[in-house]
């Protein structure tokens, strides 16, 4: 074969690996908005309503309970993971470590966002087994804020070594102690901070290994944090596996929910990162 | 009277910096707790896991948990040859079938595709990386399903009703190629332009550029993506869940049904939780979870390092 059919086929080739990704990925958009949104036209009042007593069996009532699930478990857990997130990227980044120290750190950090969620389920699991507690809401943050961290910091981290080295050595030049001149750092590289808050909230909200075994899967509304209580992704999980017809065609109205969730979680991180430009130096022409 | 006021605005001056300065000193415990908070983490993960299956590891040798393709909870069996089996199958279908196309669809936005349609397939790539993976194995079980069951299997001359591990690992390729792609998409467009121009300078074709220069210089970045790609096959646990059928057996063909370690936990959690040896054996799998994925990401860096000095280009 000359090496310019060659070239010719690999550019067919290419163009036929992207049209076949796109196109799966339209496929799976596409069923889920169609058959979600279908539910949810014959029945919007779905999402809103308490689930019935025989929910998961006879499909009585809606699913209130997972998307206020989803809110109180992944809300607070993002916020925690958050405040370490910022704390350790800060003490990456700044004047505070050593640079094989950072290494070392970084290197953890890649093994914990690639160890697979369930085994962030599984510890919360066997540390509520130790205490003898009940598995409940709280528990869901804590697995949920563990699962999240490694992720937000690893955005966080990235963020604050693009912004601009000349914030650390002005503030430094007006005579600011550390603390003062890493919240300045942090401002400056505010656009990528928020994008890794969004990610990382959009991550939380959408998975379920890590829930699954520590917040109970109820099927009651939740009462409290130490109630048990279930998310989106978990109730799409036990949905999907319903022997009830009703029970699964609701599961992709859950599914329509969570994806209109996470896409538009998905471009407001992008809209807020152009607002949040402002303070970057230079952003606000 | 005005060396009092002097004196007063000295202390206050003195005050604002002892503020600080303390402010400083707390800060600054707080941010090294957090910066060692990755270690204990793993640690502590490690640690609690490995001991809460001291129970099973102390009852059975490891050598026979490993190769026993018994599993029966109950009976108190625990051969988790059937999960390794089952795991390694979809890892590596997996990632044969996902690896190239990724690749390709990264070459297409990299090197190949062009103002306005670039833009929105790289776009569209990026977002839809994020949606949960419940979501694939729930269009799986209407679209997926029936295909494997009605036209693929039968081509192989399997009987199958379309749930089973060749259907867990497409779903799983169509999960993690967005994910590789725009990985790998970012490592091939931090390059240089230069080394393309020389390339194609010295009159290497287009296919030749991207074969013998490009890749090999993008070689380490995509090396990560496909270990993360690895990784998320390999923990994967709502899609098989919902997809492999739960039987743990070891698997006869692609097309049975079967269970992976994950699915493991996921199948088994409920009332045998309750039964001590086979909580600790489910925590085992956990374990066994952590421990490939640590000594993965070692391996990789050991292998990456060797990579950046062998395709370095500057």
């Amino acid at each position: 074969m000359n090496r310019y059919t060659t070239q010719r086929l690999f550019g067919i080739a290419v163009r036929a690996a992207a049209s076949l990704v796109v196109g799966v990925l339209l496929l799976v958009i596409g069923v889920t908005v169609i058959r979600g949104g279908g539910v949810l036209l014959a029945d919007p009042s779905i999402v809103l309503t308490p689930p019935g007593a025989r929910y998961m069996l006879e499909g009585t009532g809606g699913f209130l309970h997972a998307v206020l699930g989803s809110i109180f478990i992944v809300g607070p857990a993002t916020a925690v993971s958050m405040v370490a997130a910022v704390s350790t990227a800060v003490y990456l980044q700044s004047d505070y470590s050593s640079e094989r120290f950072s290494d070392a750190v970084n290197m953890f950090l890649n093994v914990l966002w690639g160890t697979p969620p369930i085994v962030y389920g599984l510890f919360v699991l066997t540390i509520i087994i130790a205490t003898g507690a009940q598995t409940s809401l709280f528990f869901g943050i804590v697995a949920i804020a563990i699962f999240q961290y490694p992720i937000m910091t690893r955005y966080t981290d990235e963020a604050l070594r693009t912004a601009p080295e000349t914030v650390r050595e002005s503030t430094y030049g007006l005579g600011a102690t550390r603390f003062e001149s890493a919240r300045m750092t942090v401002r400056a590289a505010a656009p990528g901070v928020i994008a890794g808050l969004v990610m990382g909230f959009a991550r939380g909200i959408g998975d379920a290994a890590t829930v699954l075994f520590t917040t109970g899967r109820s099927t009651r509304m939740p009462g409290g944090l130490f109630d048990a209580a279930t998310t989106l992704p978990v109730l799409i999980f036990d949905q999907a596996m319903s022997f009830n017809a009703e029970v699964r065609s609701h599961a992709y109205a859950a599914a329509f929910v969570l994806t209109v969730v996470v896409l538009g979680l998905i471009i407001l991180s992008k809209l807020l990162a152009g607002r949040y430009a402002r303070y970057t130096p230079g952003g606000n022409r | 009277m005005t060396t009092d006021t002097n004196d007063l605005r000295d202390r206050t001056r003195s005050n604002r910096l002892g503020r600080r300065l303390l402010a400083e000193r707390y800060s600054s415990y707080w941010l090294t707790a957090a910066g060692y908070l990755a270690i204990a983490l793993f640690a502590g993960i490690t640690l609690l896991l490995f001991y809460r299956s001291l129970p099973i590891l102390s009852e059975y040798p490891l050598s026979s948990l490993l190769t026993s393709a018994n599993w029966d909870p109950a009976a108190n069996e625990f051969g988790f040859l059937p999960a390794i089996v089952g795991t390694v199958y979809v890892t590596v279908l997996s990632m044969v079938m996902g690896v190239p196309v990724a690749l390709g669809a990264a070459i297409y936005i990299a090197e190949y595709a062009e103002g306005r349609m670039k833009t929105l397939v790289a776009a569209l790539i990026d977002v839809l990386a994020a949606v949960p993976s419940v979501i694939f194995g729930l269009v799986a079980l209407i679209v997926v399903v029936p295909f494997v069951g009605n036209y693929v299997a039968p081509v192989f001359g399997a009987n199958t009703v379309g749930v089973g591990i060749f259907t867990v690992s497409l779903v799983m390729a169509i999960v993690i190629t967005p994910f590789m792609t725009s990985l790998t998409v970012e490592s091939l467009e931090s390059l240089p332009d230069e080394l393309r121009e020389t390339s194609l300078g010295v009159g290497a074709t287009k296919f030749e550029t991207i074969r013998s220069v490009l890749l090999r210089a993008a070689g380490p970045g995509i090396f990560s993506a496909i270990l993360l790609g690895f990784g998320r096959v390999f923990g994967a646990t709502i899609v098989p869940a919902l997809l492999i059928g739960g039987q743990t057996q070891i698997p006869s063909s692609v097309f049975s049904t079967g269970q992976t370690l994950p699915t493991l936990i996921v199948n088994d959690f409920g009332e045998l939780m309750s039964l001590p040896l086979t909580q600790s054996a489910l925590i085992f799998v956990g374990l066994m979870l952590v421990v490939v994925v640590w000594l993965f990401n070692f391996g990789a860096m050991l292998v990456q390092r060797r990579l950046k000095r062998r395709w370095q280009y500057r």
